[in-house]
């Protein structure tokens, strides 16, 4: 077993060799501008962008037509939501997303606040999910767009897109889903979930960073205004030279992604549930946050109580891991999601998110399980806190000194 | 097969496939504060201040972007918005010969209420700054000229256009994606520029921006961290790493590069001009690799596809117009009328080029032209 261990699989994915392997013809031989109508070099590079964007359409039950080829989710969601909203305007201006969506799409809906539109932030249960009724209540006539992620970053937990885009669609909106997560490891179709507009990144599951997709429904045909515009590329919705070798890794990935679905989130599951249970039968007082029957196979995200995390993260040294989004790591704030789910602030500080990925083995699983333990119990050991709750101390009856 | 289409794309060069393919072992995510992160920013700064090194520039006055076209947008409606918001200007000065990336931005401002002006040129190409001068007056916001023309290799003198800029007050922007590497700049006068990888032999999908101290640009699309807030998403560290190692690349070969490849152009365009009824287009103060002829009675279409057939890869114009059928925007804005606009074909030349390529392109030329004529194909014609 080799040390660093990279259990952060959220924040970003190694790149599979056997994507890599295909990557490489393009970044040497193959190296044309897929713009390129007047010879060879251009033709290949465009076959190769198309036969991508086939593998990636498969991923998600899509044609390859619908696939828009973009610099990464970020762009992905900024197009979608921006471009929907400009394009629909006349639907009117009311968005409905959720509290625990990523950064991306909370910061693109208040920018869209800005420019004059309503969003309304859908709270979740304790379990981290949202219903499809509470979309529909929320629905109003001048609804023009409902975004709903398919599995969440921090917590893996899993909404259910399928009913929820059946209401979106009932009530006429257009229905975005940021499957970043999600796809390649829960079941997902954009036609089961009445999907007009799908979000999903190249690095989170095995490809390389810098290359993202947008799904846009054909049938019926949705429409976005651009953000990026000059050179008309993508169908005039993403301007742009396209990235051939990083497309080429996206489309190996997603097709590698749909090919070992089944196996590997069952193989995830189960080293999931390893870690888990090594972790929780040892150690008193952890907590697992977001639902474990909706959840992704090869996240758990957990608190223990009475341990920092941050804390617990510089012990934790050797292994990557992670206390929140990688894209909100540079705060110091708790997490969103976790105070979303009701979890106080105490405990959502000393949360840790574990992403287990297709690299990891059981071997790695078991020593991150017992160190783990042996931090937790020795930062515990330290902790007058643990000891106090440990002598029936109602910690919440404590006057301290210095409030904060 | 020989390729003279550089300006379209290039083969990245193998230095930086060495740099990239050891980037793919860093793999974290950038902005991940655990070990595998901080290897990724680690490399991603050092790759910023090669970029910077190239420019001359600050490495805090880089930010990364997915290419051209994007860094493009960023500086030019993320500058203009944000002196708007500041100022309440609204004109915009730019000329008629600028790449794709930079209408389209051009096109998305008119939308949103800037008045866009386009200096005058002449035929061949070149832009009198007194010109530029007599498009600006206090309402204009920024000024985006390219350093160097995509099809015509013109170059420009960015320090005289920006000082211009800069006597009314306005933000100047230039386009180095043809320049950068190949010529020598001086960014001093300069707020916002920007470079695009794939054109200096290096990757695809990936681009920089130079936004100098102090300039504000309002950011595309909000959300994210990354990039002090101008350009968010998880940073493309292989594609960064790559064009790091191209800038570094070209600090050190540009201008060797330069002199050989400016030899080679030489040869090739000498022995294109002493074919019968061929003419150049663009002036003679070029960037080194590029080429734009025309053969009388002749279209570009008929003469790259006769090229190809000879396995030799050139191209009408920009790679990003070249599904239309429309002659170059760019030899129109010189005053050509479409027949003799759609005469033009550009060879752009790189650092792997040799001298017996070239020979073997004016031989097939040669070829090409005099069967043509013999044939009297390829006429131009339009309805």
């Amino acid at each position: 077993m080799k040390l660093p261990i990279f259990m952060d699989n959220h924040s970003t994915t190694p790149l599979d060799p056997r994507v890599l392997e295909k990557m490489m013809p393009y970044l040497t031989t193959e190296f044309g501008n897929a713009a390129s109508r007047n010879h060879a070099f251009g033709w290949h590079a465009e076959e190769a962008s198309e036969r991508a964007r086939g593998q990636v359409g498969q991923l998600i039950g899509a044609s390859g037509k619908e696939i828009v080829w973009t610099s990464g989710a970020t762009e992905s969601i900024n197009l979608a939501l921006k471009g929907a909203a400009e394009f629909y305007v006349d639907k009117g201006r009311h968005i409905v997303t959720v509290q625990t969506e990523h950064k991306a799409v909370l910061d693109t809906c208040k920018r869209l606040e800005k420019e004059g539109y309503e969003v309304t932030y859908l709270p979740v249960d304790k379990e981290g999910r949202i219903s499809a009724a509470q979309v529909a209540a929320a629905m109003k006539p001048g609804t023009l767009l409902v975004s709903v992620m398919l599995a969440n970053n921090e917590v893996g937990v899993v909404h259910p897109v399928e009913e929820i885009g059946q209401v979106v669609k009932e009530k006429g909106a257009i229905f975005h889903v940021d499957a970043v997560q999600g796809v390649g490891k829960v079941p997902f179709s954009v036609d089961d979930a009445k999907a007009d507009l799908v979000s999903l990144s190249g690095h989170k599951i095995y490809g390389p960073k810098g290359v993202g997709a947008l799904y846009v429904r054909r049938k019926p045909r949705v429409r976005i205004s651009p953000i990026i515009d000059g050179g008309g590329h993508e169908r005039g919705m993403r301007s742009g030279t396209l990235n051939v070798p990083g497309i080429v890794g996206f489309g190996e990935a997603a097709e590698l992604a749909r090919l070992e679905f089944k196996e590997e989130s069952a193989r995830l599951l189960r080293l999931r549930s390893r870690l888990h249970e090594r972790i929780s039968s040892r150690l008193p007082e952890t907590y697992i946050n977001g639902s474990l029957e909706h959840r992704l196979p090869g996240n758990l995200n957990i608190s223990f109580a009475y341990v920092e995390g941050e804390g617990l993260l510089m012990a934790l040294k050797d292994v990557a891991v992670s206390s929140g989004s990688a894209c909100t790591s540079a705060s110091l704030e708790p997490s969103y999601v976790l105070r979303a789910l009701g979890i106080g602030e105490e405990l959502a500080h000393t949360s840790i998110r574990f992403g287990i990925g297709r690299f990891n083995t059981e071997e790695e699983v078991d020593y991150v399980a017992d160190l783990v333990v042996g931090k937790v119990q020795r930062l515990r050991e330290l902790s007058p806190l643990w000891e106090m709750a440990q002598e029936g101390i109602d910690l919440k009856s404590i006057n301290w000194a210095q409030a904060h | 097969m020989i390729y003279l289409d550089h300006n379209a794309t290039t083969r990245p060069h193998p230095e930086v496939i060495k740099e990239m393919a050891r980037a793919t072992e860093i793999f974290g995510n950038p902005s991940s504060p655990h070990g595998a992160g901080r290897r990724a920013r680690q490399v991603v700064e050092q790759a910023r201040a090669q970029v910077a090194g190239l420019l001359g520039v600050a490495s805090e006055e880089i930010v990364f972007c997915s290419g051209g076209t994007e860094g493009d947008q960023l500086a030019i409606v993320g500058g203009a918005r944000a002196e708007r918001q500041k100022s309440g200007r609204h004109g915009i000065v730019s000329s008629p010969l600028e790449h794709p990336a930079v209408k389209g931005s051009l096109e998305l401002l008119e939308r949103e209420g800037f008045a866009v002006r386009r200096v005058g040129v002449a035929g061949d190409g070149t832009i009198d700054p007194e010109e530029l001068s007599r498009a600006l007056d206090g309402s204009t916001a920024l000024v985006t000229l390219a350093a160097a023309n995509h099809e015509l290799g013109n170059r420009y003198s960015i320090a005289e256009f920006a000082a211009r800029a800069h006597a009314v007050g306005a933000l100047f922007h230039s386009d180095l994606v043809q320049a950068a590497g190949k010529v020598p700049l001086d960014l001093s006068e300069v707020d916002l520029a920007t470079l695009s990888a794939h054109k200096i032999y290096g990757p695809k999908g990936m681009g920089a921006l130079f936004v100098r101290r102090g300039i504000e640009i309002a950011p595309l699309t909000p959300a994210g961290h990354q990039e002090r807030g101008r350009r968010p998403g998880t940073e493309n560290v292989m594609g960064i790493v790559g064009l790091g190692a191209a800038c570094a690349l070209l600090q050190r070969e540009g201008p060797a590069w330069a002199k050989s490849i400016s030899l080679l152009r030489d040869r090739l365009e000498q022995s294109i001009l002493a074919i019968s009824g061929a003419r150049r287009f663009g002036g003679s103060d070029r960037v080194p690799g590029t080429c734009n002829v025309g053969f009388r009675g002749i279209t570009g279409e008929v003469i790259m596809q006769n090229l190809d057939l000879s396995d030799v890869a050139v191209s009408t114009g920009a790679a990003c117009t070249s599904g239309s059928l429309e002659p170059s925007p760019v030899i129109r804005a010189l005053g050509f009328p479409r027949e003799e606009a759609a005469e033009a074909v550009r060879f752009s030349l790189g650092w792997a080029n040799t001298e017996a390529e070239i020979d073997v392109v004016v031989a097939a030329l040669g070829e090409i032209v005099r069967r043509l004529r013999q044939l009297d194909l390829g006429k131009v014609r339009y309805q």
